[in-house]
């Protein structure tokens, strides 16, 4: 059984972080998509209550939440798509190291400007 | 070793997973985030209200927008959380129970999210 400072001390170099931030944004992701459907579902009851639930979603900490999951949702999307690359083009995995750090930077430049972006919106 | 997610396995079930998992999540890749610059950012929480998914929800086409990303971002969560549960949950007994009951909490959720796209009445 692993246990939990295994996964800090294990030193399988940037696969193993990508294998360990894929499974806990999988994880952020799902839990928000079920919150996700519940309060959706909401919108069957007509706009009073629809309307007083979604100011919920407007308070500073719920945006810096969605920030966060819209950073999760990128990450895993990213990785998972280097995932398909390495599974279905074996010859890739000679760039695998480089596709991991591809995964890093294309993540950093999508999600900085998004991030400033969303949080300024709080502000106006 | 030639993959970066779980070996691929050798046929059956298993292999249909595996396949989903993969398939599901190149198109998510494009419904998630498209859902998400659209919701998130060129629109966001500030000026979606119920008005916003009424007339969102005029066409068939965001519901069925909707409707397919909502099946296969389950599907894709539910099968993501088995193949922890397998992992991480070793008694036999905890496993299937476990597993049990994501399986109706997971029916349940499907259920109720496809009602609430496709049910809704402006």
């Amino acid at each position: 059984m692993v246990k939990f400072r295994d996964y800090l001390t294990y030193r399988g170099g940037p696969g193993h972080w990508s294998w360990v931030l894929h499974r806990v944004t999988g994880v952020g992701v799902f839990l928000f998509l079920l919150v996700h459907i519940v309060d959706i579902a909401l919108v069957g009851w007509g706009p009073a209550v629809f309307n007083k639930l979604l100011f919920l979603y407007r308070y500073p900490p719920f945006r810096v939440g969605e920030v966060m999951l819209a950073g999760a949702v990128l990450y895993h999307a990213l990785n998972g798509l280097r995932i398909c690359i390495i599974d279905f083009w074996p010859e890739a995995t000679v760039i695998q190291r480089k596709l991991v750090y591809a995964v890093g930077v294309t993540f950093v430049v999508v999600f900085i400007p998004a991030a400033v972006y969303m949080l300024s919106a709080i502000l106006k | 070793m030639d993959e970066a997610g779980r070996p691929r396995p050798e046929s059956g079930l298993e292999l249909y997973a595996w396949m989903f998992m993969r398939v599901s999540g190149v198109v998510l890749l494009f419904l998630a985030l498209g859902h998400l610059l659209i919701m998130h950012i060129i629109h966001n929480v500030d000026n979606i209200d119920f008005q916003f998914v009424a007339r969102r929800y005029a066409t068939p086409f965001w519901r069925t927008y909707d409707l397919v990303m909502l099946w296969l971002a389950l599907i894709h969560g539910l099968n993501g959380i088995r193949t922890l549960v397998g992992d991480y949950v070793r008694p036999k007994g905890w496993q299937v129970a476990t597993l049990a009951s994501l399986y109706v909490f997971g029916f349940i959720l499907l259920a109720l999210g496809s009602l609430t796209i496709m049910t809704f009445q402006p």
